[in-house]
């Protein structure tokens, strides 16, 4: 009787659950769903009439995007300088996280700290600096000023984060590699790296996801040939007259990317998660 | 025990560098201009700390300072709580995790002027489903005239960006709770409430701290949503720090204010954080230096 009863007590709990998740997530699509129909709109029907999705389907929004190289390239811009960011992130991070999980050192807490503090930079601070900052060194308008820039932020992150993981890997394996003979370098991208392959790949998601939907920063450090996507979106809202169906294929656009990270990095995430520290 | 060992500040220095170069020559520069003043032509005398005066004095910076007060500390209380609950109703295994996991990590990676985007034209009265919705069921609601309808559509928008992020960060915590607590605990008979409140929440402590340092911060920071929707507006009303700092910096150049406007920012910032993060560590202090995943 105890037994039936809390069974059906669970089975009550577990609906509950599943009616919180998906209004949750319901709630999390309307937004996204309607974006996606207005993609599809012409500009007329979307001011005219309203209605749930296209009376006439296009896809001239999409080809007026995908035909103009003045759209396109801000893609192929936006996408640059986030790899850049997150190989130049990663690179120097490895190593750095790899002093703080193993070694002590003068100063390491105090360092450690004010790393953490670049995070707590509101990029409106850094806007007007960074941009006399790169004119001084003729970096405006260059896919590396963004990704270098991107770095304040995007390295404290990496750091963080695969400090953790490596804090998990045990400390023995170091010391019988160096007994059998490895040198640094080598034991560090034969035998380390691939063991915090799955913290690697966390913090490169991070580091992706941070410099992919910054725009302040990236928007005030390019003119022309480096200027992102979301960039180029604001532009157009502007002055061309508010074509909302190719505003909206736009930003369906940019949602694509991140949808197809996730895709991919989706078992890794909450194992990522739990194993680090972000 | 980590051994200590000097040599292992090579292996920090080109991060440091580079950060370095991101940060601190930046950072000197608005110190630079918080103390001077210029009439153009590249001539600037020195000034003091004039500018932190008017700064702190000017009733416009104690308006947005207020205003992002107001802002992060809604925020929190309603994201934190929220995330929780829906960490809590996630399922622990099978495809609806990945489902799960891929639907609310989307607004994440959508670009924020994106994101105010998709809210913008979602709340208009005209053409948004929300705006146009809300008119037809008799709401007289318009974020671009009024006060209190800019301020939901644009705390209802941040739930929608963020709240994610705090499930993801408690979901991670509650996986990562051995199945044997909570046969202990069904052995005990303890209550659902009694499993949340002494397993499952001081579990999720560590991750309780970032999900609430981050979302502070970036709540404190935000500057691209705001200024896509409300632009500021109406009046002032959404006009949050990093709105009037930009605009004071670039629209208006005035650059000795803004840079005393900068630090001051981010000195509140970094003590806002700062006290957080020792009380919510507090009862940590003298258990496990450790600082991983218990």
């Amino acid at each position: 009787m105890m037994n039936l009863l809390s069974t059906r007590h669970a089975a009550r709990q577990r609906s509950y659950a599943w009616m919180v998740l998906v209004a949750y997530i319901l709630f999390l699509m309307l937004p996204l769903y309607w974006l996606l129909m207005m993609s599809f709109k012409t500009n007329q029907e979307i001011l005219s009439t309203f209605s749930l999705w296209p009376q006439e389907f296009t896809l001239q929004n999409y080809v007026t995007i995908l035909s103009d190289s003045s759209w396109y390239s801000g893609y192929i811009n936006s996408m640059m300088y986030v790899v850049m960011n997150t190989l130049i992130s990663l690179v120097v991070a490895l190593p750095a996280a790899y002093a703080f999980s193993r070694y002590r050192f003068l100063g390491d807490k105090h360092l450690f700290f004010w790393l953490l503090t670049n995070r707590m930079a509101p990029p409106a601070v850094f806007v007007l600096p960074f941009f006399q900052l790169y004119s001084a060194f003729g970096l405006i308008d260059t896919h590396i000023a963004v990704a270098l820039a991107h770095c304040l932020f995007n390295v404290p992150l990496a750091v963080w984060i695969l400090e953790g993981f490596m804090s998990s890997v045990p400390r023995e394996i170091d010391e019988t590699a160096y007994i059998d003979g490895y040198s640094f370098p080598r034991f560090f991208t034969k035998i380390f790296t691939p063991l915090i392959a799955p913290g690697i790949g966390v913090a490169a998601f991070f580091c992706f996801m941070f410099s992919w939907v910054e725009l302040l920063i990236a928007r005030t450090l390019t003119v022309t040939d480096a200027k992102p996507i979301s960039a180029i979106m604001t532009r157009t809202v502007s002055a061309s007259g508010l074509d909302w169906g190719v505003l909206a294929a736009a930003g369906m656009l940019t949602v694509i990317p991140g949808a197809l990270v996730i895709y991919f990095v989706r078992n890794h995430i909450a194992k990522g998660f739990a194993l680090g520290r972000v | 025990m980590k051994s200590w060992n000097n040599k292992a500040w090579f292996l920090v220095l080109p991060m440091l560098l580079l950060v370095a170069f991101s940060a601190i020559i930046p950072l000197m520069t608005v110190v630079n201009y918080s103390v001077q003043d210029s009439f153009g032509n590249n001539e600037f005398y020195w000034v003091g700390l004039e500018w932190f005066k008017e700064v702190l004095e000017s009733e416009r910076f104690h308006n947005a300072l207020m205003r992002n007060l107001l802002f992060s500390a809604i925020i929190l209380l309603i994201e934190i709580p929220l995330g929780i609950a829906i960490a809590l109703a996630m399922p622990r295994r099978g495809w609806g995790v990945s489902v799960c996991l891929v639907l609310m990590a989307l607004p994440l990676l959508i670009p924020w002027n994106v994101v105010g985007t998709i809210w913008q034209v979602f709340a208009r009265v005209d053409i948004g489903l929300l705006g146009y919705t809300l008119t037809q069921l008799g709401f007289d609601y318009n974020y671009t005239q009024d006060v209190v309808d800019a301020w939901i559509t644009l705390i209802v928008m941040d739930v929608w960006h963020w709240t994610s992020l705090v499930v993801l960060l408690c979901y991670s915590g509650l996986v990562s709770i051995p199945q044997a607590y909570y046969q202990a605990a069904r052995i005990d008979g303890a209550s659902r409430w009694a499993v949340f409140r002494y397993i499952q929440l001081p579990k999720m402590r560590r991750v309780l701290v970032i999900a609430v340092l981050l979302r502070f911060m970036d709540s404190f920071m935000i500057y691209t949503e705001p200024f896509v929707v409300t632009g500021g507006g109406p009046g002032n009303a959404t006009t949050f720090l990093s709105i009037d700092l930009v605009q004071m910096a670039i629209g208006q150049f005035d650059l000795g204010p803004a840079a005393a406007m900068s630090l001051i920012y981010f000195l509140i910032i970094l003590l806002v954080s700062w006290v957080f993060y020792t009380v919510m560590t507090q009862q940590d202090a003298d258990s496990a230096p450790g600082r991983g995943q218990s």
